[in-house]
């Protein structure tokens, strides 16, 4: 026998190719899931960042100070959708999250304006998102509204205030969102395995005989990795706090009530990929195949707010989208349940949509 | 479907169940008595572990109707899972739970109280022998072990119907008698058994007897009356020439098998041949093949052998 032969390796290669095609999702995920993402991300995802959701307090109410307001619209880089009376008001809007981004004009524009002491106006900002605050700080080259103020700096247009981290450290922004991260990965494949594995070994066909409903089987199935999922959360921020300075803004109660839901939507998809996969392997490729998008799509790695509608509204679907507008809402900036309660019935939603499909396609039966 | 017959635990008329192109079960005409031990007999892939699914419920049919415990399948099937036992061909309990934890598992599945639970998983680890192995991971059982405690999973709800599939297939002889001695003590109690085996040893052992093969019930009956079908049919030859003789026996129109046996030689013949021994000592002689012929009891394998060659000829 020779030491090495090419025809070994040709019947090995050859095999492995024949395991392929007998798997039909796996042979159709080697092209499906390049080109699906491809597509998707490269249609989606803009690291130009356009159009953050702004707010506008103009308390100067003069030509110039809707002309400045105008000046930072038309960058595109902020849309002002929501107009507020007063700085506070612009606050409470950042703190719901409805804003990224804060213009404020104060009353006495003009004489700043003249004056060039002290920076113009204000830029309230988010800075939980540092691709955000990037973003914001473009803003500050605009040059003065109206061309007979050609302004001469010293002193910028804009002032920037970072909001709820104001030393601008990654840690505060990057800890919230690795906890969420880290869950939407870990709870579906901790379910997506479940019935897979039952189906594996062979107890299923037992467990099929006996009374137990479809129902009972996947609560119980998702029972215990909620517990498990509290522990990871728990690890995460207590590690936040300790080694990061972490602050944590809102009520925690509120954060894991809230919590709750984006674990129970994870662990309801991870289910029903358990109950549509054939073995574990599957289960682990569509368990991948659910987060990529997740992490890419939620505004973990990109600003929601900078990608088109179509993405947006895909997104929407996720429960790591709103997960994060929650941790970031209540542990950033300490908002609590009720203002974050717009993201909980999604989250519900999910839950029970993917719950009800995993139930019905799970069959007491083997044909 | 009406209750044909009151004493039947199953019945069954014209069940079939196609994969695809393949018929794995054709149009299966069965009647299980209640109370007995009934066994499939076959070989693999003649549709034993498919007619078992359908009849619990596991499997849709294809066609036909099945009747179990006056419940009809798969419609009824949630109602018979209450007094149904399956065991399956694979052992399919947790193999990462310990012998007691398996069994307390699945007397929480059927809705046991806590106490009445306790009490009847001590009673199974005492009656199956396993109470040393009460704490031992399932995986790390030996062969018999884990058929016990299968078994004891299978009847901890007390089941009237127990449907065992191929249960004693890895498990060594001895085990094998211990474990039928379990299925007769609750054949005793009442207790409906089908079960499937292709050992002949376990099929002699049924009150009766179901032979399917590919997908049809070639005979059935209780053992003893099917071997009596076949007296006078079973030739045993010895020959210095074993292969040449099972060679030209293979040829005689009347011979129905011919199988060697260390330096012996067993025919089954055609039920039409008068004084088969004489006649095959003499077809073999013209041949120039000494060989010493006389009438041999039937066995199982003989049944079988005749029930499925007979069918194959008739077609």
């Amino acid at each position: 026998m020779r030491a090495f032969s090419l025809r070994r390796v040709g019947a090995v290669a050859k095999k492995e190719l024949l395991h392929l095609r007998r798997d039909r999702l796996t042979g159709g995920m080697i092209a499906g899931i390049p080109l699906m993402m491809t597509l998707l991300f490269g249609y989606a995802i803009n690291q130009d960042i356009r159009h953050l959701r702004a707010g506008v307090a103009d308390l100067s109410g003069t030509q110039r100070g809707r002309w400045l307001a105008a000046d930072a619209q038309a960058t595109q880089v902020v849309d002002l959708v929501h107009r507020a009376n007063s700085a506070r008001e612009l606050e409470a809007l950042l703190a719901k999250g409805e804003i990224s981004v804060g213009l404020l004009i104060p009353p006495d524009l003009e004489e700043r304006l003249v004056r060039r002491d002290r920076p113009a106006a204000q830029l309230l900002v988010d800075g939980g998102d540092p691709i955000v605050l990037g973003a914001a700080r473009a803003l500050t080259q605009l040059p003065a509204p109206g061309r007979d103020l050609a302004r001469a700096a010293p002193a910028p247009l804009f002032e920037l205030r970072a909001f709820y981290n104001p030393e601008r450290r990654s840690a505060v922004h990057i800890v919230p969102g690795i906890c969420g991260v880290i869950l939407a990965l870990t709870m579906v494949l901790f379910t997506a395995i479940a019935i897979v594995r039952e189906r594996e070994r062979g107890n299923l066909e037992l467990l099929i005989t006996t009374p137990v409903r479809s129902g009972e089987l996947m609560l119980g199935k998702i029972l215990p990795y909620v517990v498990i999922g509290y522990v990871q959360i728990s690890l995460i921020l207590g590690l936040g706090v300790l080694l990061f300075d972490l602050p944590i803004r809102g009520p925690l109660l509120d954060f894991y009530a809230a919590a709750g839901a984006f674990v129970v939507a994870s662990l309801a998809l991870g289910l029903l990929i358990s109950t549509v996969a054939e073995s574990q392997f599957q289960a682990f490729q569509m368990t991948f195949t659910s987060f990529l998008p997740q992490i890419m799509l939620s505004g973990y790695m990109f600003p929601f707010d900078g990608m088109p509608r179509p993405a947006q509204w895909l997104a929407e679907i996720f429960p790591l989208t709103h997960f994060l507008r929650i941790v970031r809402g209540i542990v950033l900036r300490g908002a609590t349940l009720g203002d974050v309660a717009g993201e909980l019935w999604p989250l519900a939603l999910f839950f029970g949509v993917t719950l009800t499909f995993a139930a019905l396609r799970f069959q007491k039966r083997l044909d | 479907m009406p209750d044909s017959n009151p004493d039947a635990a199953i019945v069954t008329r014209g069940l079939t169940r196609r994969f695809g192109e393949r018929v794995a079960v054709d149009q299966l005409a069965l009647e299980i008595p209640r109370g007995r031990v009934s066994g499939f007999l076959g070989p693999n892939g003649s549709g034993k572990s498919t007619t078992m699914r359908m009849l619990c419920g596991l499997l849709t049919p294809s066609a036909g109707e099945a009747n179990v415990l006056g419940l009809s399948m798969p419609r009824d099937a949630e109602t018979l899972r209450r007094r149904l036992g399956y065991m399956t061909q694979r052992f399919s309990l947790y193999e990462d739970l310990s012998v007691r934890e398996n069994l307390e598992f699945l007397a929480a599945i059927h809705d046991l109280p806590r106490a009445a639970a306790r009490t009847r998983v001590q009673a199974l680890l005492a009656q199956f022998s396993l109470e040393p192995r009460a704490g031992q991971l399932a995986g790390t059982l030996s062969g018999g072990q884990r058929q016990r405690l299968a078994l004891a999973g299978a009847i901890l709800h007390e089941p009237e119907l127990l449907v065992l599939d191929e249960p004693t297939s890895a498990v060594d002889p001895q085990s094998r008698r211990d474990f039928w001695e379990a299925l007769f003590d609750l054949a005793e109690r009442g207790v409906t058994i089908l079960v499937s085996t292709h050992f002949m040893d376990e099929a002699e052992r049924c009150h009766e007897l179901a032979i399917l093969d590919r997908g049809r019930l070639v005979a059935a009956g209780a053992p003893r009356r099917l071997l009596a079908e076949l007296e006078g049919r079973v030739v045993e030859l010895e020959s210095a020439e074993p292969r040449a003789a099972r060679a030209q026996l293979e040829r005689e129109p009347a011979v129905r098998s011919a199988a060697q046996l260390g330096g012996r030689l067993r025919a089954l013949v055609d039920p039409a041949l008068a004084e088969p021994a004489r006649a095959l000592e003499a077809a073999l002689a013209a041949r120039g093949i000494a060989a010493r012929a006389q009438l041999a009891a039937p066995s199982l394998e003989d049944v079988f052998v005749a029930a499925t060659r007979e069918r194959g000829d008739a077609r």
